[in-house]
């Protein structure tokens, strides 16, 4: 469980994050959504320490990961496993070898057992044919399933995902959507992905926070999202053009 | 004032970079790749650069102490002095300041840009010495060998030139060569090079790894990085002139 307690975070005079509280629960996957530019990549980094804030708490089970030594932060941290948005990827490295990296450095595993677990976890992201090529040779959804892939492989107890599948066609999006739930349920992780995309906050959503420029406006499930009075979250959620059709069709046969 | 704040980001980067490593066996590797990239590769410019400047040197001494006043083993003598205690340290290192220091702090701040530093620093991983420290192993391990083939090559290109165009025979120049040689200069010399292989790679890697923004501030870096080596190479030069000799 993550619970974070009052974050705030500006960049220089512009507040970023704005009193930010919520909990993140273990076995879930926690979703925060927003818009373009309302803070979601600044939260997701302000909680794992790539960025420094201004004020408040982030309890990890219990323990404030800001006021850790650095020994401390950093033996949480290979505990952490972290989608970022474009990646990440070593590019000095093929992508066996970016899976394999923290296996390397972290696990006194032999060569045969971390083969084995790269393998399965290149399978599990469907890609069991890309061993050998480089980063540059990847398309950018190739690029986030190894980044997926990299960042379960030592089995982590915290998952972090920023937007993994933004810039994904909607069959590929959907696959890594559920691998995310299932990885989830299955190794019980504590999961917090950031998305705009509206496919996974139905399909995923467990826990939702709705961050508008920098405040918590809502907080559900993907269950409670119809219900809800909340102008800019409605505005945001269902004034696309598929719904407006949507509704409009409905509307006609009312009649 | 940047300057004072700049040499203190860059001493806690180095505290960073000098603690003991999280798996010693990675490092290893790292520090034999590093050699090959950073440092093996650099010989071929060495070896022409020595070459070409030791029988400019030789020439050129010898031209000018042609009047028989002068004894026939001052131009030998005058270009082993020369060649040892400046361009094989100062000069050669200006140019690996150029050629490293660009390299490693466009391939530190590519990294940085790219958030694979960051990727590194949130799987537990202290990335300031995972990717700074093997670097500035292999350089400082690699520079006695630089040092040694520059004067090697320089003094051998100054023979050759020499006698080839006839302004010096071989027995004068070798003579002069040996004239009250002690190994002080050599030492002098290779301690030169220790230091400045030293801040050519933590000081470009500091631009590197400080970079934010996006390609053309790796770029910025990367010019930073040599031009501030450079500097500081020269100071240091001075230093250690005044101290040793
Ligand atoms: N290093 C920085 N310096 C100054 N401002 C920044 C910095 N990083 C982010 N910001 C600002 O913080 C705000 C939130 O940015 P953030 O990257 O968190 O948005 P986001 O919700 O992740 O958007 P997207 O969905 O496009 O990824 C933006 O207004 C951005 O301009
Ligand atoms: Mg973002």
């Amino acid at each position: 469980m993550i619970e974070i307690k009052n974050i705030v975070k500006s960049f220089s005079d512009k507040r970023v994050l704005n009193d930010i509280s919520t909990v993140f629960e273990t076995g879930k996957t926690n979703l925060t959504i927003g818009r373009s530019g309302s803070g979601k990549t600044v939260l997701m980094k302000s909680m794992i320490g790539l960025e420094t804030v201004d004020s408040g708490q982030v309890l990890f089970d219990g323990k404030d990961m800001l006021k850790m030594t650095k020994k401390e932060r950093q033996l949480l941290r290979e505990t952490i496993g972290m989608v970022f948005q474009n990646g990440a990827l070593f590019d000095s490295m093929n992508v066996a070898d970016n899976v394999r990296f923290p296996l390397r450095m972290f696990t006194n595993m032999t060569k045969a057992e971390m083969s084995k677990r790269v393998d399965f976890c290149l399978d599990r992201v469907n890609l069991s044919n890309a061993h050998d090529l480089s980063t540059s040779e990847l398309s950018g959804g190739m690029r986030k399933r190894v980044a997926i892939a990299r960042a379960i492989v030592n089995n982590p107890k915290y998952l972090f995902c920023d937007e993994p599948n933004s810039g994904l066609d909607p069959q590929t999006s959907i696959v890594i959507d559920s691998l995310i739930k299932e990885i989830t349920e299955e190794y019980n992780i504590t999961t917090i992905v950031n998305t705009h995309d509206m496919n996974s906050v139905m399909g995923i959503g467990e826990h939702i926070i709705f961050i508008y420029e920098g405040n918590l406006w809502w907080e559900g499930t993907r269950h409670t999202i119809t219900q809800t009075k909340n102008n800019e979250f409605n505005d945001f959620m269902f004034n696309n053009e598929l719904t407006k059709l949507l509704k409009a069709s409905v509307n006609k046969k009312e009649e | 004032m940047k300057i004072f704040s700049d040499i203190g980001r860059y001493l806690i980067l180095l505290k960073n970079v000098f603690q003991i490593p999280e798996n010693p066996k990675l490092y290893r590797k790292k520090i034999l790749f590093e050699l090959r990239v950073l440092c093996l590769d650099s010989l071929p410019i060495i070896a022409v650069i020595s070459i070409f400047v030791g029988a400019a040197i030789a020439i050129q001494l010898a031209a000018n102490l042609s009047n028989p006043i002068y004894p026939r083993w001052i131009t030998g003598f005058s270009a082993r002095e020369g060649i040892m205690l400046e361009f094989a340290p100062t000069m050669i290192n200006l140019v690996l300041a150029g050629k490293i220091g660009s390299h490693i702090a466009s391939e530190i701040g590519t990294m940085r840009i790219t958030e694979q530093i960051d990727a590194l620093d949130v799987m537990g991983v202290n990335s300031a010495s995972y990717l700074i420290l093997p670097k500035i192993i292999a350089c400082v391990a690699f520079s006695p060998i630089v040092i040694v083939v520059s004067i090697f090559l320089a003094l051998l290109g100054g023979w050759v030139a020499g006698v080839t165009t006839g302004v010096i025979t071989s027995y004068d120049y070798i003579d002069g060569l040996q004239l009250d040689y002690t190994n002080k200069s050599l030492i002098i010399s290779l301690v030169k090079g220790l230091v400045y292989s030293f801040i050519i790679a933590s000081v470009s890697a500091f631009r590197g790894y400080t970079v934010s923004g996006g390609a053309l501030e790796v770029g910025r870096a990367s010019t930073k990085a040599v031009v501030e080596s450079c500097i500081t190479l020269i100071v240091a030069n001075l230093i250690i002139t005044n101290l040793l000799l």
